[in-house]
């Protein structure tokens, strides 16, 4: 059985101006062990995906339909009780920013306690006990001290430290880390990315990890779902996605990115602006930024919304163009990156 | 490029005091956010200005222009020490230098009309330019890629990347030499961000302007800088042409956090060592004594953490401060190199700096052996 298999979301908001389709027809399954990135830019619908794993989508106005399935509950359809059962305990979630996801006036030690009542019928001592372990697991020097600690106290870095050990400490089965080293600096980056893979190996945990940087997505991501106005865009392996991308977007995207290890040509860009959700171009999302359109399929581009469909061994993409067209584009934008290297 | 010195800064500190008391206010203590830094910049270059948070390179952009004053230190702009002129003497030379800010949302006046944020800097200077200030305020947005009749328009209608467009609208509506850009890309989408950095690019071709480009991004400052500096708790460590920066970095420091940015290409990451450097940035209130890295470098000695390391030339402009540079030209193989990643070495024995600056002088670099890469850990 797969461990978690998400078929066909979607998820509106209702708003003032009209119905915003913020995830439209998401599907991926993702084993235990594994890491998946979700790649995408603002408001391309990765959080929102997320956010609705974690059955967090409860306000008015708000419609999930599909199906998610973790290890065999739908999450879809479970009762609140049930979920905050799955929460924390078989599912956890780290955000962006750690300075406002902990409480500022609480001190670290019974917020990790928390967690483990929550779940667990434990006394005051053996939750603290618990609690100092993690913090151990997760490097913070000289926990002991630590523990009595508010969160102003801490170092972003820590505080990303504690938000990790906070996830982990009921062991769940699925960790979400949604842009879990924006707020960080790269040398502190660093060191959060090994943490997690190290936690990984141990507990044989699924990571599902948002992320718009491509850097993190080749170091750390064993399959890769890239995200466009709301939609699943191109779905592939790492290899796959990085040496023999299909979409234009996806192309587009790896060229535009400056790398550290080339001197500066110009930059490829990928010119307009990502689509508003309430009024999403006809045909494909992407057409009126597509550099790979030609007038032989601009009209279908234009009206009809491509099929995600598979095009290699487990490798998926929505896009109009014929499979040699799709790979004389790739292989031209690519070329003119590496030019002059 | 032109060899041409517009800026010059030297020795600028910047101590913001800490204070006690409501009345008789007592200085105890002060952040020391920019320490004795010295930069040269050309027509027509970009300084990349590079650091973690905290570092002290935003407060030094700052400074530079007289945005915050100095605690000590000069600021030579086309030969004039600006440090030493009034507000009042320093308002003429604003056409000349300027800013581009991090958030393009915070920066921009929610209640003024896009023309008249661009054009305000006419208004400022009292210019007017010849035909008249609302076409030439159209002809800058359409040279920044707006809409020349979206002029009227609020800033709440434009999204992320045009705001940025604003922003630098703004900033060359004078045609400037020198402009100040203080994270100008990080708080936009990937896609969005090659459009800005060309942009700029573009708009240094023009115009000549030279760029102090602030950014803690790595591989964004590789893609637009001439030259590079890395700052360290307000301490320039090293400075250096692009190339040689990214391919032969000397100091342990520049070496980290090459080595911890990711690179979008899994073959090269799978091949790559990281080095993690233990601990946090220590306070710039309390500065470690010696070399500031000193704390967190794995090969630091006794000498690091009492006498304070020198900027020195390793010849070609390639400025280090440390006693222990890396020799090895890690840099290339660390990055780029497909089949010599950096390993453990197996004995540690650092040879003593008088050393290795003889075998520098003499031309026959080494380095010293002994360092392990693998964790932040002191050499025996």
């Amino acid at each position: 059985m797969t461990f978690l298999s998400v078929t066909d979301l979607q998820v509106s908001f209702s708003t003032e101006d009209g119905t915003v389709k913020a995830v439209d027809g998401v599907s991926f399954n993702l084993e235990r062990g594994k890491t998946l990135a979700i790649v995408g830019e603002s408001g391309s619908g990765k959080s929102v995906t997320s956010q609705a794993i974690m059955a967090l989508h409860t306000g008015r106005g708000t419609t999930v339909s599909g199906q998610i399935e973790l290890n065999g509950t739908d999450i879809v359809t479970a009762s609140e009780e049930k979920l905050r059962s799955m929460r924390g305990n078989e599912m956890a979630m780290i955000f962006q920013d750690p300075f406002a996801s902990l409480h500022p006036f609480y001190r670290i030690g019974s917020q990790l306690a928390e967690a483990v009542y929550a779940h667990r019928k434990v006394s005051k001592k053996e939750a603290k006990a618990e609690a100092l372990r993690m913090l151990n697991k997760v490097g913070i020097p000289n926990p002991e001290q630590r523990i009595e600690d508010y969160p102003h106290q801490l170092s972003g870095g820590m505080r990303q430290r504690v938000m990790i050990a906070m996830a982990l400490i009921n062991g769940p089965e699925l960790l979400i880390a949604d842009e879990p080293t924006t707020a960080l600096d790269v040398t502190v980056q660093a060191q959060i990315l090994e943490l997690l893979a190290e936690l990984q190996a141990e507990f044989n945990t699924a990571i599902i990890l948002i992320t718009h940087d491509l850097g993190i997505v080749a170091d750390k991501a064993d399959e890769i779902v890239v995200m466009y106005g709301g939609r699943i865009v191109e779905q592939a392996g790492l290899h796959d996605l990085f040496y023999k991308p299909q979409m234009p977007y996806t192309v587009g995207l790896l060229s535009s990115v400056p790398r550290l290890d080339s001197a500066g040509n110009r930059l490829l860009s990928i010119g307009g602006q990502p689509p508003s959700l309430i009024n999403l171009p006809t045909g494909c999302v992407f057409n009126p930024r597509c550099a790979a359109k030609n007038p032989d399929i601009a009209p279908r581009c234009e009206s009809e919304r491509p099929e995600l469909r598979e095009v290699g061994e487990n490798q998926f993409v929505r896009c109009h163009l014929d499979e040699e067209q799709r790979e004389k584009f790739a292989t031209t934008r690519l070329a003119e990156v590496l030019e002059g290297e | 490029m032109s060899d041409q010195e517009i800026l010059k800064v030297t020795d600028l500190y910047k101590k913001f005091p800490i204070t006690k008391g409501a009345l008789l206010k007592k200085e105890v203590g002060s952040v020391n956010a920019v320490n004795g830094i010295n930069l040269t910049l050309n027509e027509s270059e970009t300084l990349g200005l590079v650091g973690e948070s905290g570092c002290g390179k935003s407060t030094a952009g700052r400074v530079i222009l007289r945005l915050l004053e100095p605690t000590s230190g000069k600021v030579e702009f086309d030969g004039t020490d600006i440090t030493a002129l009034s507000r009042s003497e320093l308002v003429p030379l604003r056409s000349q230098m300027q800013m581009i800010f991090q958030d393009p949302f915070s920066s921009l006046n929610p209640r003024h009309t896009v023309g008249s944020i661009i054009g305000a800097p006419y208004e400022v200077q009292g210019i007017k330019p010849a035909g008249g200030v609302k076409n030439a305020i159209r002809e800058t947005m359409e040279r920044v890629g707006l809409n020349p009749e979206h002029f009227n328009r609020y800033p709440n209608e434009f999204s992320g990347g045009q705001r940025q467009r604003i922003g630098i609208a703004r900033a060359v509506t004078l045609r400037p030499k020198f402009i100040v850009c203080d994270e100008p890309v990080s708080a936009l989408d990937v896609s969005i961000q090659a459009q800005v950095i060309n942009l700029l690019q573009d708009l240094q071709d023009e115009f000549g302007i030279a760029y102090l480009f602030v950014a803690h991004d790595l591989s964004v400052v590789r893609q637009i800088s001439n030259r590079v500096a890395v700052m360290y708790l307000g301490h320039i460590v090293e400075q250096a042409s692009r190339d040689d920066l990214y391919t032969h970095p000397y100091h342990p420091y520049t070496h980290a956090l090459l080595s911890a940015v990711p690179v979008p290409d899994p073959k090269v990451e799978a091949k790559r060592e990281r080095i993690v450097l233990r601990g946090d940035l220590p306070s710039s209130i309390n500065l470690p004594s010696g070399c500031v890295f000193s704390t967190r470098c794995w090969q630091a000695q006794d000498k690091c953490h009492t006498d304070v390391p020198e900027l020195q030339d390793m010849g070609n402009g390639h400025k280090v401060a440390c006693h222990f540079p890396i020799m090895e030209f890690l840099g290339t193989t660390l990055i780029t190199g497909p089949d010599s990643g950096v390993t453990a070495q197996p004995d540690r024995v650092v040879p003593p700096p008088s050393e290795v600056l003889q075998s520098l002088q003499s031309g026959r670099a080494t380095r010293p052996k002994g360092i392990d890469y693998a964790e932040g850990e002191k050499p025996i």
